[in-house]
């Protein structure tokens, strides 16, 4: 398969030969290997950029899952950002309350946009929702700014994993956290360098990240590593932009996310069997949710 | 590369709440039943792996129904599959195993009606990408990019030629082709994926051919 970028270091060189941002480089890899056209292309982006929007609405009027288990604290965010106490910052708490809104909504089984993966789908657009009302993009800044957060979970999931199963969290919020952070500092006006950076300085802390779901469910700690995430991608993005860069090179950082995963044992890999889930309220939870003996064949309709 | 599309990165859309666990599952699902050709009667579904032990919690099991039902990612429909496959008599049955499989996220299909059954074996590789790895006991790699040919046949000369003779006749291009048998002389299968949609016209032809004994398709 012919594709113009493997690696970020070969994204960031074409970007900068040929001065086109990251997004461009995405949209033409896209029409490259699919040989669809440019229009078809942008206008199914802008499909998944109208699917966010109507997630954080929905998730903003409050939606509680099935469980129980999450709902609600999109609400008690928002209202807490508009009584005016916030001190890490309204627009940070914005994003992270937009992050929360839109995991909420697919614990709740509602319709959302997989960003790299659904347990991880509320950090991109919780960040460009948030950072929307500063920047005041045009709705073609927007979806390309879904474009650059690809291009760099392209390389992820080809060079490492986006799979909790095989990588843990670190693979799921770490690479949608880092992926934002590109993007908002391409929305920013920053160079694709400074995307790279912003991507390794995010990625850098994400790493070690366990995937350890209370009862399997996408929910318990899921949403709040969204918000984290959301939050992390704003300040790497900002550091990025006041010029700080990473020691340690994009591609590299994703190589050692990569290992690390390898090296993460089974329990906290996606199985509900260590991390939070082996706390004794995770196992509480699990057992008043699905009922205390798990039965080991399940027959349903049979 | 396992992902070639941004839209595997950024989608699909999709009814949550797990992309490898919902998504994906319900994509290995279609795949079977795009492969059968037909909604099957029954289903017995083996689960591996994260898939055994989380799959109530993030729907995995409606999820393949759901598939099963030709149902998409997307489609609201996934929240009722097991009432709507009841509704068509279809009857299904979970069977979480112990053992260990290559991929933590590992399903095996077996479905079947009054007129055969067939078995597939589906990994949800994460963002809800799925490859097939095994169909009827033939390991093979099918990621569902392109359309594709599955042709089981005997295992004689000339067969291969035949099948290829025919798509090129069609002025189609295959783009990756694989053959695997069980035993030599015994029972083959040919998977072809190619770049363009074949019509009827081709799937006559090939399922005329001598040695030839069933041709399935799976659209992109």
């Amino acid at each position: 398969m012919e594709v113009l970028f493997g690696t970020v270091k070969e994204l960031v060189a074409l970007a900068e030969e040929q001065k086109k941002p990251i997004s461009e480089i995405m949209i033409e890899q896209e029409m490259l290997i699919t040989k669809r056209s440019r229009e078809d292309i942008v206008a199914q982006m802008e499909n998944n950029l109208t699917v966010m929007e109507s997630a954080v609405e929905q998730g903003l009027q409050g939606v509680k899952s099935t469980s129980g288990l999450t709902g609600g604290d999109a609400v008690l965010l928002q209202n807490y950002i508009k009584s005016g106490k916030s001190l890490s910052g309204d627009l940070l708490l914005d994003a992270v309350s937009k992050a929360v809104a839109t995991n909420e909504v697919n614990a709740a089984m509602g319709m959302i946009c997989a960003t790299p993966t659904a347990g991880a789908a509320g950090i991109v657009p919780g960040t460009l929702f948030a950072v929307k009302d500063k920047l005041n993009p045009t709705r073609e800044q927007m979806v390309n700014y879904l474009f650059t957060s690809g291009a760099f979970g392209f390389v992820v999931a080809n060079n490492a994993s986006i799979s909790g199963a095989a990588g843990g969290c670190q693979a799921e919020t770490g690479s949608a956290a880092s992926m934002a952070a590109a993007a908002i500092v391409e929305m920013a006006g920053g160079t694709p360098q400074q995307s790279a950076e912003a991507f390794s300085i995010v990625m850098k802390n994400m790493l070690g990240l366990v995937c350890d779901p209370v009862a399997g469910l996408v929910e318990v700690p899921c949403v709040k590593r969204n918000a984290m995430g959301a939050a992390k991608a704003l300040v790497g993005a900002d550091m990025a932009l006041a010029g700080v860069v990473s020691r340690i090179p994009t591609d590299e950082v994703i190589e050692a996310m990569h290992r690390i995963g390898q090296s993460m044992p089974s329990a906290l890999r996606e199985t509900a069997k260590g991390g939070l889930a082996a706390t004794p309220t995770g196992k509480a939870l699990e057992a008043e949710i699905f009922g205390k003996d798990k039965p080991a064949r399940d027959t349903v309709n049979s | 590369m396992k992902y070639r599309s941004v839209f595997e990165i950024i989608g699909p859309v999709m009814i949550g709440p797990s992309s490898s666990h919902t998504a994906g599952a319900a994509r290995i699902g279609r795949v079977a039943r795009d492969l059968f050709g037909r909604q099957p009667e029954w289903a017995r579904i083996h689960l591996y792996g994260s898939f055994a032990e989380t799959y109530k919690g993030h729907g995995t099991d409606v999820a393949i129904i759901g598939g099963l039902l030709d149902y998409d990612t997307f489609d609201e429909r996934i929240k009722t599959a097991f009432e709507d496959a009841a509704a068509l008599g279809m009857t299904f049955e979970f069977i979480p195993e112990e053992e260990e499989a290559d991929h933590p996220n590992t399903a095996k299909i077996v479905i079947g009606d009054k007129q055969g059954e067939m078995e597939l074996v589906g990994i949800s590789i994460g963002g809800g990408t799925m490859e097939v790895t095994e169909l009827n006991g033939f390991p093979l790699r099918l990621s569902g990019h392109f359309p594709a040919l599955l042709v089981v046949h005997d295992d004689r000369a000339g067969v291969i030629a035949n099948v290829s003779n025919a798509i090129a006749s069609q002025g189609m291009n295959i783009a990756h082709m694989e053959v695997g048998r069980k035993e030599k002389g015994k029972m083959a299968l040919m998977v072809i994926e190619v770049d363009q949609m074949f019509d009827e016209t081709l799937l006559n032809e090939l399922k005329a051919l001598p040695n030839v004994t069933q041709v399935s398709t799976l659209a992109n």
